[in-house]
């Protein structure tokens, strides 16, 4: 059972008028069969036409989308094989950001991602996809193995931001997000980020600092959420979706903008109506960016990617 | 007019005729009052409290640079208004009013010259402009100073102060983060010092980025640093934060700092930490 965002109010309306004249038809009444056929067609239309438009602020909802598919998801549905490697050597294990050694069809890699968690006990342990410090560490420590013994990295990125706590800021956590994109700044192997739901600030980036940067076709990637900027901009939460706007957090705004080099489509629907449509699509891109990364000798893979970051903005 | 608001009026016109802005300077902390010129000769620091006051990067060039020293490096140039924002205000406004209120340009200032004889880049942030907020123009800065540290080689001295990043350049903003990492793993691979010192406040990206990579951390004392915001902090743990929380000292007290140092020590302190790093070089 989908849950439908506030702006799907209209499709979900037409879907369970579509339920009820199934619950209530005649075996073989061809009246309703033809009616619910109109019906279907109506709303598939108009599932597909709020799609195509939907806002920035309509995408943020989506992106957010409690059955979007989350890390675990797309590890189950890209990969051959996971084995999860955990924690920062120091401090813990945060299960916000999460990593293994991965099988993309036949090429070994090092996965590493935000997982946000999916019922109210596993958001809890998943810290809602807001990592920790020791989180970022463990980002480094497995890059720095793939960095060593030549894997590729692919990151997931899931985020609403990093944890904004007491004990995060003890420990550091400016520290590890800085190291953190420091670290995918060195690497000598290919490194592909995917921003696959919300790229939240400097807790995304941390992951994200890659030569290609890939985008859900409604995932959003901004500075600050558009309530956060509208409540320091416009002094007041509730204009978030002028926030967003003004922002410009869209995957098509950051390719016009050069920030993203390429979107991945999404089912009609978003990914959430079908997720193994959506991580296959994932996987195909995947795979064809590190066919071509792989040729790369170690020095142009990171002279690329620092290029690619120095010129943002430039004239 | 009311007998009220006579007093107050009164109140308001002597209050003025004898404490001018011109003349004093109320301490942001310990809230005594002493003379603006006394507070200036002092560094900008209260004599009663030893409170560091914010200062520009003017000022700041003054303490720390020998004298004549040093020169400007040219700003280069940026997409200005790259998102066309506007909320309540066009940012475009902003800019001209962070303009017109600083002199600057932007919320970074680079110079090149000398401390203590030894040669260096310096850049100073400017909270007065826009929060300090970092966009296009301070991380292109920042790329720059590193450029020239690199091309002088010599070290790169930052006094970073921020609010966090520049909202109204979007994402183009958050760019900046791995933007600015690249100039300093370009100074790391030349074996040329990144030396950071933190002054109040620096918060938000800027923090997640280039203020926590230096070689080695200094800080001014009693500087409010963090990565997160201390209102979005008490809402997420919904309590009290502990004393002292996010100061120069917390930071030093948890590791993320090496050197909390008093302004007036700060020029000797830099010249010699340099000293130590640059030491290769003269033995090459
Ligand atoms: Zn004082």
């Amino acid at each position: 059972m989908t849950s439908y965002l506030d702006f799907e109010k209209p499709i979900a309306a037409l879907e369970s008028r579509i339920i009820e004249l199934r619950e209530t038809a005649d075996e073989g009444s061809l009246d309703i069969e033809s009616e619910i056929t109109k019906l279907q067609s109506k709303s598939s239309k108009m599932l597909r036409d709020t799609y195509t438009r939907l806002t920035p602020w309509q995408k943020t909802q989506v992106a957010r989308h409690p059955e979007r598919p989350h890390f675990k998801d797309f590890v189950k549905g890209l990969f051959d094989e996971f084995i999860p490697l955990g924690g920062d050597r120091n401090f813990g294990d945060d299960q916000a950001i999460l990593g293994g050694f991965a099988k993309l069809g036949d090429r070994r890699l090092v996965v590493i991602g935000h997982e946000k968690g999916d019922d109210t006990e596993s958001r809890l342990r998943h810290n809602f996809g807001m990592g920790k410090p020791e989180g970022y560490r463990k980002a480094i420590r497995l890059m720095d193995l793939a960095d060593r013994f030549a894997l590729p990295v692919v990151t997931l990125v899931d985020t609403s931001g990093a944890f904004p706590g007491v004990s995060a800021e003890e420990r550091g956590q400016a520290e590890a997000i800085a190291r953190s994109t420091e670290k995918c700044l060195s690497l000598g192997v290919p490194m592909i980020a995917v921003v696959v739901g919300e790229g939240g600030s400097g807790g995304a980036v941390a992951l994200a600092a890659a030569e290609r940067v890939l985008m859900l076709e409604h995932a959003v990637y901004s500075v600050i959420s558009p309530e956060g900027c509208a409540s320091i901009l416009w002094r007041t939460g509730d204009k978030a979706d002028v926030a967003a706007d003004a922002m410009q957090i869209t995957a098509q705004n950051l390719a016009k903008l050069g920030v993203i080099d390429r979107i991945i489509e999404e089912p009609i629907g978003g990914a959430h109506r079908d997720s193994n449509l959506a991580i296959a699509t994932l996987g195909k891109a995947i795979a064809e960016e590190l066919d071509e990364l792989v040729q790369l000798e170690r020095s142009a893979l990171r002279s690329a990617r620092r290029d690619k970051f120095l010129k943002i903005g430039s004239l | 007019m009311s007998w009220l608001s006579n007093v107050r009026n009164k109140i308001a016109s002597i209050t003025k005729r004898e404490t001018p802005d011109n003349l004093w300077h109320k301490c942001k902390k310990c809230e005594a009052m002493v003379f603006l010129k006394e507070f200036e000769d002092n560094m900008h620091i209260c004599p009663k409290c030893e409170h560091h006051g914010r200062i520009g990067p003017m000022t700041r060039f003054a303490q720390i640079m020998d004298e004549n020293s040093w020169k400007l490096i040219p700003w280069a140039k940026v997409q200005e208004d790259p998102l066309k924002f506007k909320d309540q205000k066009k940012y475009a406004d902003r800019l001209k009013d962070a303009r017109a209120k600083t002199g600057e340009q932007d919320a970074l200032i680079n110079v090149v010259g000398t401390i203590e004889t030894l040669p260096c880049v310096v850049g100073v942030q400017d909270f007065a402009f826009m929060g300090g907020s970092m966009g296009l123009a301070v991380g292109q800065a920042f790329v720059d100073g590193a450029r020239r540290a690199l091309k002088d080689q010599c070290p790169y001295i930052i006094f970073t102060a921020a609010g966090g990043a520049r909202m109204q350049e979007g994402i183009l903003s958050l760019m900046q983060m791995p933007k600015t990492t690249v100039a300093i793993s370009m100074l790391r691979e030349a074996g040329l010092p990144f030396i950071v010192v933190l002054t109040d406040p620096t918060t938000g990206g800027v923090t997640a980025s280039y203020a926590m990579l230096g070689d080695v951390q200094i800080s001014e004392p009693g500087a409010l640093i963090g990565f997160a915001g201390q209102r979005v902090i008490e809402n997420t743990i919904r309590e009290k934060l502990p004393e002292g929380f996010q100061t120069a000292e917390y930071l030093k007290d948890h590791g993320m700092i090496d050197l909390v140092v008093h302004r007036k020590e700060l020029r000797a302190t830099l010249a010699q930490v340099i000293g130590y790093l640059m030491a290769w070089k003269d033995a090459a």
